[in-house]
């Protein structure tokens, strides 16, 4: 690349050069000052030191948290959680679809479709308010539960047992619906002819769900699942912070919750920084840990 | 051609329309429930050991009340909220978009030096962040934090979306461009008049990503206000549904016990004001966000 190319380069695209300014100002602002912020980290931040002259401790934080009783518990928490929504949440939406996909009356197909993406547009306030009033005290789950003898009348939340679960059936009820929507175009790309040739074979419906169907969504169910497991130790930290209570703190508590406790209310910035940043670099890990074991045995790779 | 079916095919598809008619109603159950109680009457709602509510309670002595929805609509927080709101979808969504499609038209140049640089440090962002504190801090240092910029600039422009906008410029064939430019057409010219129009479909499925998730969304507020005024409606919400602290929104004033005698009236009916805008304008817009999910597919 020589100087005359450089300005030939500029001649020719410098209004595009000028276009791009507040984009990249953008970037530069929110995303990449706060990465050059992640010393505070190494710092013991104190609001008159600020960046610069607050005093630089070094891994003390990570040491700290290392050691702490909060790593486990939080590694435990936000891992838990993430693992149990990938395998009830990543699997119930392609089941969803593959029902869909069965279905012959299109009307109805339709009705059933739209109904299903109705909760995906409900704010995640109203549907844990919603959750907090049926498992409250007198609440209509609670009463349901009661009846059968399952549960004692009081407010469910604040018991230990039940926040996994109403995390992991919560989101179900909120994506399940949204979630099909790519299988089912990843199934209607299928080619036809695939399942004549089948059907002229002699495989009957579930060999060809199995041999044909399965096959075909095969790479979309795959980068859908890297995508997952890229953010496997990044559970919703807005809806547990609605729905955890100090009672269930210790089944309930994850890093992003951590971080925004001790953080935003708690004002230890350097201390949760270092959370954070351990948690991004986890989760970066697991990505590329992802993407090069599909690679390797199923071709499929996001980069 | 018609394939004859045989006795487990036929069980199949009866069972299958069964599982679909009680998902839908799983989907609905906590709406209906939400929507009937928010109209019936308060004592019986107490005293209803069924569950959820798929009718609304009333008999000979109580009656169906709106009672609850008088209050909501007259109450100034939920009012403010919801305009606040609706400043920040608003004042978002135009920011947002003119942002992305500029950025989009940037990186969707040909013949460029720089441009793929700027993709790249575009998509290292996806994989890695700062996180929540510094971000903070950074928006602390601007002055911002507290005030309507926070709330417009934060999550203003994401990549995935300038990745879409690029991705349908690049369709638009490039002599249509070049031909624009013999005529003297300047960079601007060429992305309003041209690529813009175009690129219509795209444009209006990013701005109603970013206007729902804008509108559901609260921990941004959460973070950054404190000025009760600037509450967006879903703070106001969080108030009153979860944390319960409800009786601070609503000064019931006529009597001292009548908070915890409406209480659940004025959730229910705070829940349908809030969500009924959303799922009056889903139906029509959702056959967009399908789009959006498949143009993003395409990406990956």
């Amino acid at each position: 690349m020589n100087k005359q190319t450089i300005r030939k380069d500029w001649i020719h695209n410098r209004s595009v050069y000028l276009l791009a300014i507040p984009i990249f100002l953008y970037f530069i602002i929110w995303s990449y000052l706060p990465m050059v912020g992640v010393v505070l980290a190494f710092e013991d931040y104190t609001p008159r030191g600020g960046f610069i002259f607050s005093q630089w401790v070094g891994v003390q934080n990570f040491t700290d948290f290392f050691s702490s009783y909060y790593l486990w518990r939080l590694l435990r928490n936000t891992l838990l959680l993430s693992i149990l929504n990938l395998i009830i949440n990543f699997p119930a939406p392609i089941i969803l679809a593959l029902l869909l996909n069965e279905l012959q009356n299109e009307v109805f197909k339709k009705v059933i479709q739209t109904i299903s993406y109705m909760p995906f547009f409900v704010s995640t306030v109203v549907i844990c308010g919603i959750i907090v009033d049926f498992m409250g005290y007198d609440g209509a789950i609670t009463k349901i539960l009661v009846k059968m003898g399952l549960a004692e009348n009081k407010d469910l939340l604040t018991l230990k047992g039940y926040f996994r679960p109403v995390y992991v059936l919560s989101s179900t009820w909120q994506g399940i619906g949204y979630g099909s929507i790519i299988y089912l175009a990843a199934l209607s790309g299928v080619d036809q002819e695939l399942y004549e040739a089948a059907r002229i074979d002699g495989a009957n419906r579930w060999q060809q769900t199995w041999h044909v169907t399965l096959p075909g969504i095969a790479p979309t169910v795959i980068i859908m699942l890297i995508m997952q497991i890229g953010s496997l130790l990044s559970s919703s930290t807005d809806k547990i912070i609605l729905l955890y209570r100090t009672q269930t703190y210790e089944v309930a508590d994850t890093i992003g919750t951590f971080v925004y406790r001790r953080g935003i209310q708690g004002g230890e910035y350097g201390y949760s920084t270092a959370v954070g940043l351990f948690n991004s670099f986890v989760n970066l890990m697991l990505l590329f840990t992802a993407n090069s074991l599909s690679r390797k045995y199923s071709e499929t790779s996001l980069f | 051609m018609k394939i004859k079916e045989s006795p487990s095919r036929i069980v199949f598809r009866v069972i299958n329309v069964i599982i679909m008619i009680v998902l839908a109603f799983a989907c609905l159950a906590p709406l209906l429930h939400v929507f009937f109680a928010s109209i019936s009457d308060p004592i019986l709602l107490t005293q209803f050991q069924g569950g959820i509510v798929l009718w609304p309670l009333y008999d000979a002595t109580h009656h169906i009340t709106a009672k609850g929805y008088t209050f909501v609509l007259t109450n100034p927080s939920l009012i403010r909220g919801y305009a606040n709101t609706f400043y920040y979808v608003v004042t978002g969504c135009i920011l947002s978009v003119l942002l992305c499609s500029l950025g989009g038209y940037c990186v969707s140049r040909r013949n460029t030096m720089w441009m793929k640089y700027l993709t790249l440090m575009m998509t290292f962002t996806m994989f890695f962040g700062g996180g929540m504190i510094p971000t903070y801090m950074v928006n602390k240092y601007l002055g911002i934090v507290n005030t309507r910029w926070v709330m417009v600039l934060m999550g203003l422009v994401s990549v995935f979306n300038i990745i879409i906008v690029r991705t349908a410029f690049q369709a638009i064939p490039a002599s249509l461009e070049e031909s624009a430019q013999l005529d003297g057409a300047g960079h601007m010219t060429i992305l309003f008049k041209i690529t813009f129009p175009l690129a219509k479909a795209t444009i209006a499925v990013i701005t109603l990503f970013y206007a729902v998730g804008k509108w559901n969304e609260y921990l941004t507020a959460a973070i950054y206000l404190t000025e009760r005024k600037l509450y967006p409606l879903q703070l106001i919400l969080r108030e009153i549904l979860v944390n319960d602290s409800g009786q601070s929104v609503f000064n019931v004033e006529d009597q001292a016990s009548s908070y915890s005698q409406f209480k659940k009236l004025l959730q229910y009916s705070t829940v349908i004001f809030a969500t009924l805008p959303i799922l009056c304008v889903y139906p029509f817009v959702q056959k967009y966000f399908v789009k959006g999910v498949m143009i993003g597919s395409i990406k990956g």
